[in-house]
């Protein structure tokens, strides 16, 4: 199984991705998933973080089969 | 209660009418109706705006508009909610997003009215690129507290 990281708006543009893929080898935080691809970036500041389509913190331990996301602040409405 | 995401412009007025035909054929218990529309204006940030593209996370929006409904149910009295929101390419005078209750009584289909809005302003997963003038596009940063801002 894997894990699905998925990036959105600006964020996505900054990073040049939309997705990335991780096999599962052991339980990890989702800040953790975010040094596994970005090596060497932090995390811009006020990065939002989800596991399963719910918000989550960078401390959030995922599982395998969870799809994470970051994406900036929303701006909808 | 129904949520939509529209790629296309809509109606607001026509969507209300039709919701309404629909579901409350039946139901004589609506005291009270608020309807919230916000459009695009053609400003922002001090900068005339040309147009915008509205970007969302599919699945996520849903599951979080979801929620904040049934907190609002959970705190009010509600009859009945619709909350549409346009993505994709959007001129001004557009519509962007409707968010529609119905109640028995005033004050619930007011405050909750005000509290589906403000927490999709919030926690929903849209984002806006704005198209200025001058054809040079830039990311909306963050909404404001509706509350305490203008």
């Amino acid at each position: 199984m894997s894990i699905k990281v998925r990036y959105f708006a600006s964020l996505k543009e900054k990073i040049g991705r939309s997705e990335d893929t991780l096999p599962y080898l052991k339980p990890m935080t989702i800040y953790e998933v975010w040094h596994h691809f970005n090596v060497g970036t932090t995390i811009p500041e006020n990065t939002l973080a989800a596991v399963n389509m719910d918000y989550a913190s960078l401390d959030s331990l995922i599982k395998d089969g969870d799809e994470v996301a970051f994406f900036p602040p929303v701006t909808g409405g | 209660m129904a949520i939509q995401i529209k790629t296309e412009i809509f109606d607001p007025f026509e969507e209300i009418q039709a919701y309404q035909k629909k579901k409350f054929a039946d139901i004589k218990s609506i005291g009270a109706s608020t309807i919230f529309i916000g459009t695009m204006r053609d400003f922002n940030e001090g900068a005339p705006i040309k147009s915008m593209t509205l970007d969302y996370y599919p699945g996520m929006t849903e599951k979080q508009l979801d929620k904040i409904i049934l907190s609002a149910q959970q705190q009010w009295q509600l009859i009945d909610c619709l909350v549409i929101h346009r993505v994709g390419h959007i001129l001004p005078n557009e519509p962007i997003v409707l968010v529609a209750v119905w109640s028995s009584h005033r004050g619930d289909a007011y405050e909750a009215n005000r509290f589906i809005m403000e927490r999709l302003k919030s926690e929903a997963p849209f984002w806006k690129k704005e198209l200025l003038d001058n054809n040079q596009a830039r990311w909306v940063i963050k909404n404001t507290n509706g509350y305490t801002s203008n």
